[in-house]
């Protein structure tokens, strides 16, 4: 969670610095059509927060944005990249579909799931990893990979997911 | 060789930047068309004949010419970076290397159309390339290419970059711009089209990231040059991203009289299929199209040689071609099993599926379990026929696409391979993945 937001007792408040990036990103649309920013105001609320979504946050940004919590509920649980419940530091969100099973992305998932000891979706004990399948991610021509935050790591193999997870473990490796 | 527009400056190092990107050409385009009338320019469009790049092939300039032009009413070029289409990445390229070739494209195409405000809708995973796109915007404007009143002209306009949330449905236009306004990728009825009611009720355009980068190019050389690079009805040049068992998989930029065995086995393309292996099928353009086996992909069944066009590949309509769709070229082995990589697309499709329409919402749920349950060797002949009566269900009986795009990997997957579904039924292992299509042809 940043430093400089709020997240206790229900009470939900954005740092400064996110709160500046609500309103650039509110004026980049006509007036009155403020709810356009939802989409990029709920990546911002779960970057602040964790990394997932919770009901106060939810109705905080539908507060900001001026529309009814239900507004703000539908969208995010609509869309695979807002999390609805806790998960790791590191989300490992590998790609399973045509070019990247045809590439050994089964392989790849199987390894990571016996490496953390963890299945599809949970979250290992040390709540560093949570494993994701998902669903293409346009990386088709350098199959198998796996996005970490903000990053693609591509033409997967089981050295390079070792290499990865212990930068991870290091806490070297970016992911915004 | 062949001939390069949108890719032709791709290796020149700093081409990310305004000032490489300018030195080698860029932005000539604008000025040139900031001096003509959007008339004009949409002349040039409708000559060229370029064709929507995003997979549905429909004319940019007619498209164009459709847009309401009411008083008084703003009107907003949407650009679909929507890029989820098993397969396809090439808009990705585009984007990552040589996002101002996209921001020029924008600006003559606002331009044309009247437009102030432009957004690109690009979907959320490529997280990375927003900021690319918002330093080449600020570039531009830095330059007196974007903000108000561009190189004295009096025309103002702003381009601003929205990232989605994961979801392959909004790459449909009407979905696109519910989720640009904030609200769930819900495709809407149409009509109205967005050309009347689009963006907040407003005309609006939406064209892929492709079609608008290609704008350029047709301002430089003309129109009509544009239209001489083609075959028939496809013009210009095309960005392919091959992927699958290549050696040299990747984005190319293919004339359209480039035959399908070249762009497979040339070293100038993806330079063969790795080990030596054989061909055993191709989907062409992006996962939703059909797929076809070797024999009917490099010949027609008329013997002619396959070209990378919209045509010839279409030649004999799904019983024996397919379509160039996004150009999404994914290629599979001898030992690739058709049953689970037609799964892998049909979870995809069910996944992603906004749930709106009934046939699309509940039939892609029943065509991933049917195909689970047969490529884990749980299945019987019965279900085959199943498969086929759900797939005809979904087809044509949504309100977008998407209930075709689910429905034809597996219909053309039964057409053509329906010995290795059988094969599944009578054996719980898969005989492709662990023994190789030579050795099935022989049992």
């Amino acid at each position: 969670m940043d430093a400089n937001s709020v997240k206790s007792n229900n009470v939900v408040v954005f740092s400064e610095e996110t709160l500046t990036k609500v309103n650039k990103i509110i004026a980049r649309y006509p007036e009155g059509k403020q709810k356009s920013a939802l989409i990029p105001v709920l990546h911002l609320a779960q970057k602040e927060f964790d990394g997932w979504l919770d009901v106060p946050v939810m109705d905080y940004v539908a507060s900001l944005l001026s529309i009814t919590p239900i507004e703000v509920y539908e969208v995010a649980t609509f869309y695979t990249m807002f999390n609805m419940q806790p998960v790791g530091k590191y989300v490992l969100e590998v790609c399973r579909t045509g070019p990247c099973m045809l590439n050994g992305s089964d392989q790849i998932i199987e390894y990571i799931k016996e490496k953390l000891q963890i299945k599809e979706g949970e979250t290992t004990q040390d709540g560093l990893f949570t494993l994701k399948p998902a669903e293409c991610l346009g990386a088709c021509g350098y199959a198998p990979m796996m996005q970490i935050g903000k990053f693609y790591h591509e033409h997967l193999t089981k050295e390079k997911i070792n290499e990865i997870i212990d930068l991870c473990r290091a806490g070297n490796i970016a992911i915004d | 060789m062949s001939n390069k527009l949108l890719l032709k400056n791709s290796k020149v190092e700093g081409i990310k930047t305004f000032e490489v990107y300018r030195k080698h050409g860029g932005y000539v385009s604008a000025e040139k068309a900031l001096k003509m009338s959007p008339d004009e320019i949409l002349e040039e469009v409708k000559t060229s004949g370029l064709r929507g790049r995003g997979g549905a092939g429909f004319p940019t300039g007619m498209k164009w010419s459709f847009l309401a032009k009411p008083e008084g009413i703003p009107r907003y070029l949407v650009v679909n970076a929507d890029e989820s289409e098993p397969g396809t990445f090439k808009d990705r390229y585009l984007m990552e290397y040589i996002p101002h070739i996209l921001i020029e494209g924008i600006l003559i195409s606002s331009y044309c159309l009247g437009a102030n405000t432009s957004y690109i809708y690009i979907r959320g995973e490529y997280s990375w390339i927003p900021d690319i796109l918002e330093k080449a915007i600020e570039e531009a404007k830095a330059n007196g290419f974007l903000g108000k009143n561009i190189k004295n002209t009096g025309y103002d306009l702003e381009i601003y970059v929205q990232r989605g949330a994961g979801a392959y449905v909004c790459g449909e236009e009407t979905a696109l711009l519910e989720s640009l306004e904030g609200k769930r990728g819900n495709p809407r009825l149409k009509p109205p089209f967005p050309a009347v009611k689009g963006l907040y009720q407003c005309p609006t355009v939406v064209n892929n990231v492709e079609t608008v980068a290609s704008i350029p190019s047709i301002i430089e050389i003309t129109g009509a040059e544009y239209a001489k690079l083609g075959v028939g009805r496809s013009t210009g040049t095309k960005l392919i991203s091959a992927c699958g068992n290549l050696n040299k998989p990747g984005v190319y930029e293919i004339d359209f009289n480039l035959s399908v065995e070249e762009f497979i086995y040339s070293e100038e393309y993806c330079g063969g299929i790795p080990n030596g292996k054989k061909l055993k099928a191709c989907i062409p353009g992006g996962s939703s199209v059909p797929i076809v086996p070797a024999r009917l992909l490099l010949k027609t069944a008329e013997g002619e040689p396959r070209l990378m066009n919209y045509e010839s590949l279409s030649v004999g309509g799904f019983e024996t071609g397919t379509m160039l769709g996004s150009g999404g070229f994914i290629v599979l082995d001898e030992d690739q099993c058709v049953v689970r990589h037609t799964m892998t697309l049909a979870r995809f499709y069910n996944h992603e599926s906004c749930g709106q329409c009934t046939p699309c919402r509940e039939g892609t749920g029943w065509l991933y379990k049917i195909l689970k349950k047969i490529e884990e060797g749980r299945g019987t002949y019965e279900d085959i026929d199943l498969l086929w009566d759900v797939q005809r269900k979904i087809e044509g009986n949504t309100i977008c696409p998407l209930g075709d795009a689910a429905s034809w990997p597996v219909a053309a997957a039964i057409r053509h391979f329906r010995d290795e579904f059988e094969w599944h039924i009578n054996n719980p292992e898969c005989l492709t993945r662990n023994y190789g299509i030579a050795d099935y042809a022989q049992v």
